[in-house]
């Protein structure tokens, strides 16, 4: 087996590192050895997009990357979205129009979400549901997290 | 109070802690000196076990090891029968089947070294298939493999041979694997002096009753808790106690360490439960004006290796069969048969969605064949109040079926879009329009007298801080039950919706409410607890610690104060007038009814024969809504479930194992492939439901399939009687020719 490497990272805008070997999964370095539970994984293989999370400014599947190749990246995680425990706007809609029921695919659509509108996403219902259609929920039918995406681009543009 | 809390939109409890991404589901905890269990399993659908190897380059010292031989009550998961081992004890019944297990701290060493057992076993001639289960060539269960039969007769003999117009039809439904986004998961800890069992699940109670014949304990001796639980839909109502049972055996061999059975995608999918496959045959008599005078339908679903609870999926599906139809002569003949595939089981919806696929089709099918539209044929014959049912059920609902259908297809535009779809076919190579409806309803509660054999029960209690607590074993899976349980709570009481809290599912804590399924939870187990919460304020009142008008947490922290403890139980009794005699099959099936109309605009391509849903209505009549934002969602991902089911969904056998175990090529609706889901409700207060509310879980299941299937005969002109309806089946049904060479 491989040496282990030591990965560092801008996570959630705080130094993070952590001893791992170079083809562990990022989904696993994230939930594991930084207790970042937020971020879940659906199926392991790049299907589901409930391990979604930003990196440099990418939405990327958790499951798929190995660590080296986030070597000394930034990760954004569902955890980095509230400030002092106040919900993001994005949140806030979400809570508002209904968007989590059991909030499994929750935090992904969140990554996804915020990933949308910080590309100044979407414009209208057809590109909400585009730009989600990487992110699978079970329970909702998807109604409500394009309404809370779209709501959150109009109320904060 | 300025608003009542039933009837407003309020905000989902646990909703922040969820989308802050603070919700620890069964895998998000880190549990100190826990193993990680992994499950070895049949490669064969049938067969005898002959010998286990265990291969090279495991240390194999270093693990624990669980086969039948080490259970110490009995090999069972108890549900109706105990038919259905834990492990296999020589006998193979079904590929997948759990054969040994194995727990190591270390999880990915536990994962390399299952892939290392290799299971000795002699072969045997399996049955795959419904068809292949009613041939009776092998026998897998008593003399015709049949579970469970069912016979539901109303009016005399019919004459079909006097019949002025008769139609036949065929449908069939195939099995639906119901990709909860979270995976199953259960963590357990036990050791002789009692169990602890945690995880992903609908139904603590029956975990509970599960793990006491398993390990021989007495009912005090073993603890279920519910945790947070990413979806269910059915697929955790009877699993968990499988997987409860195992990671209770490991931990039970490892001296109470805890263990965690967490299944990855792969193993969710093949291995646990999926909806049952179903075969419906219709017979229908019409005048030559379009009254329906008989039905003759045999239902049959194909239940898998063990009986589990297919007895109670196949009572909902013969029930709801004859559809929302008023007919003179009605025979229903429903049979559940034993393959050997994994058990089917729970899916919202339950056996419904499957028999009233087959009559809503058939319906649309008889309009066109006697001429007319399928609205007025429907018109004709919806039932209304006072009529009788199949099983002698007057009808007691204030519902104005034709109205609903009326509504739901002014929404969708049918009137006018359909001329204009008429014009676009005559252009070649466009794709093509159509819509279609159904019309149907879904029993709320359990069947016949279920409910009053499971006598539930739900408490309120009062706390020093003058808050309440609602207490009930009924579990928050993502439909919003503890939002719903806090509203009605809070009306009950007349007290804010601060004030009242709802108590995580604990058999340690909750009395028994019964099992989170069968669309109860807020019809029955909201009854419930509405009625515990008014005697709890009725004993305030009476103390003289409240006045009317006055404050309900001021008067309840000045009782406990004087008194000790403020509690109220409620326990389940049955509406007055339901009577049900589950021998004949006749009587009250529900106490009461959610009715609906769900239209579907389709464009189907003559070119791929993709069929595409462009516009969904769905209207329904579910009593009051308690919570209009969770109601709606209720409904929305119910359509969303159920266009998978009906045009994408597909499972695909390969020698009685789900051969696309995998959210890659199993294909659940993207939110590209869903349009906006609209749903509208009708609200006729209920009065034995909290509030006025009925159950609406499982309905926005049924009427999606064949509203769509219906869509596509007015598109394309064919009838299509086959779930899902993907495009290789479609260009069989326009093009037999040019699939067959
Ligand atoms: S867990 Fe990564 S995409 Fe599903
Ligand atoms: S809210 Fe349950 S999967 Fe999306």
């Amino acid at each position: 087996m491989a040496e282990k490497i030591l990965l560092w990272m801008t996570v959630n805008g705080e130094a993070r590192s952590a001893e791992v070997f170079p083809m562990a999964r990022l989904l696993d370095v994230i939930r594991e050895d930084w207790g970042l539970t937020g971020t879940k994984e659906g199926c392991g293989e790049g299907e589901c997009g409930a391990c979604s999370v930003i990196l440099d400014g990418v939405l990327v599947n958790a499951c798929l990357i190995p660590a080296v190749q986030a070597q000394g990246g930034e990760l954004l995680t569902v955890e980095g979205l509230a400030r002092k425990g106040e919900l993001d706007p994005l949140q806030e809609a979400f809570l508002h129009h209904g968007g989590a029921q059991c909030g499994f695919c929750t935090p992904g659509m969140l990554m996804a979400g915020t990933h949308l509108l910080a590309q100044g996403g979407p414009g209208d219902e057809a590109e909400a549901r585009a730009g989600l259609a990487g992110n699978l929920c079970r329970c909702t039918g998807y109604n409500r997290i394009v309404d809370a995406v779209l709501a959150a681009r109009r109320e904060h543009p | 109070m300025a608003q009542s809390p039933i009837g407003s939109p309020v905000l989902r409890r646990e909703g922040g802690a969820k989308l802050a991404g603070a919700t620890q589901y069964t895998d998000d905890l880190r549990i100190p000196g826990l193993l990680h269990g992994v499950t070895v399993r049949s490669p064969v659908a049938r067969g005898r076990l002959r010998a286990v190897h265990f291969g090279e380059g495991i240390p194999w010292e270093e693990f624990t090891i669980v086969r039948a031989a080490d259970i110490p009550g009995r090999n069972a998961v108890a549900h109706i029968l105990e038919d259905q081992p834990c492990l296999v004890d020589g006998e193979i019944r079904h590929a997948e089947e759990a054969v040994l297990l194995l727990a190591h701290e270390d999880r990915a060493l536990a994962e390399l070294a299952r892939t290392r057992v290799r299971l000795d076993f002699e072969a045997l001639p399996a049955v795959l298939s419904l068809d292949e289960a009613l041939e009776t060539r092998e026998r897998v269960w008593g003399e015709d493999n049949t579970f469970k039969r069912i016979l539901i007769e109303k009016g005399d003999p019919f004459d079909w041979a006097a019949a002025p117009r008769v139609h036949e039809g065929t449908y069939r439904t195939g099995a639906q694997e119901h990709v909860y986004i979270e995976p199953n998961a259960m963590i357990a800890e036990a050791s002789p002096d009692g169990v602890l069992a945690r995880g992903s699940l609908q139904c603590p109670y029956y975990v509970h009753h599960s793990l006491q014949a398993l390990l021989g304990l007495p009912p005090e001796r073993i603890r279920v808790v519910q945790l947070d639980t990413g979806g269910g839909f059915g697929g955790k109502e009877d699993f968990p106690s499988m997987i409860a049972a195992h990671a209770a055996l490991l931990s039970w061999k490892a001296g109470g360490r805890p263990v965690k059975i967490a299944y990855d995608r792969e193993e969710d999918m093949a291995c646990t439960t999926k909806r049952h496959p179903s075969r419906t045959r219709i017979r229908s008599a019409f005048a030559p004006d379009g009254t329906l005078l008989a039905l003759e339908i045999e239902f049959i679903l194909d239940g898998g290796a063990y009986l589990t609870l297919s007895p109670v999926v196949l009572s909902r599906g013969a029930l709801h069969a004859s559809g929302p139809y008023r007919c003179g002569h009605i025979r229903i003949e429903a049979r559940a048969v034993a393959t050997n595939t994994p058990p089917h089981g729970a899916f919202r919806g339950f056996g419904a969605p499957q028999s009233l696929f087959a009559i809503e089709r058939h319906m649309t099918e008889a309009a066109r064949r006697l001429g007319m539209d399928p609205a007025e044929l429907r018109r004709k014959n919806l039932l209304r109040p006072g009529d009788t049912m199949a099983t002698g059920q007057v009808l007691r609902d204030a519902v104005d079926l034709p109205a609903l259908m009326d509504r739901a297809l002014a929404e969708i535009g049918y009137r006018e879009k359909r001329p204009l779809d008429a014009r676009l076919h005559e252009r070649p190579g466009r794709p093509r329009r159509g819509i279609g409806f159904a019309v149907f309803m879904h029993g709320g509660g359990f069947t016949g007298g279920g409910e009053v054999f499971l006598g539930s029960v739900a408490a309120v209690e009062g706390t020093v801080e003058g808050r309440f607590r609602v207490l009930a074993a009924s579990t928050e899976i993502g439909q919003g039950a503890t939002t719903v349980f806090g509203q009605i709570a809070a009306e009950a009481l007349g007290c804010p919706l601060e004030a009242v809290e709802v108590a995580r599912p604990d058999t340690a804590v909750v009395p028994n409410s019964g099992p989170t399924v069968a669309s109860r939870t807020t019809q029955v187990v909201g009854k419930l607890i509405f009625d515990a919460a008014l005697a709890l304020r009725k004993t305030l009142l009476e103390s003289g610690h409240l006045a009317e008008g006055g404050d309900v947490s001021a008067a309840a922290r000045a009782f406990i104060a004087a008194r000790g403890a403020l509690r109220a139980e409620s326990r389940y009794q049955k509406p007055p007038f339901v009577q049900w005699d589950d021998a004949a099959y006749r009587g009250d099936a529900y106490a009461t009814y959610a009715w609906a109309c769900y239209a579907a605009e389709v464009s189907a391509d003559s070119r791929t024969y993709e069929v595409r849903v462009e516009d969904f209505v769905a209207v329904q009549e579910v009593g009051r809504v308690v919570n209009p934002t969770l109601a709606a969602g209720q409904i929305e991902g119910g359509v969303a479930q159920g266009i998978g089911w009906a045009l994408s969904e597909e499972v695909v056998w390969r020698d009685g194992r789900m051969a696309n175990a995998q959210m890659t090529n199993y294909l659940i609706p993207t939110s590209a492939d869903l349009p906006r889901i609209r749903a509208f409700f009708e609200e006729s207060p209920y009065p034995y439901g909290p509030g006025g509310a009925k159950g609406i879980g499982e309905l926005p299941m049924d009427g999606p399939a064949p509203a769509i299937l219906n869509a596509v005969q007015e598109a394309l002109g064919v009838e299509a009687r086959e779930l899902p309806l993907t495009p290789e089946r479609l260009l069989d049904l326009v093009e037999p020719e040019a699939a067959d060479g």
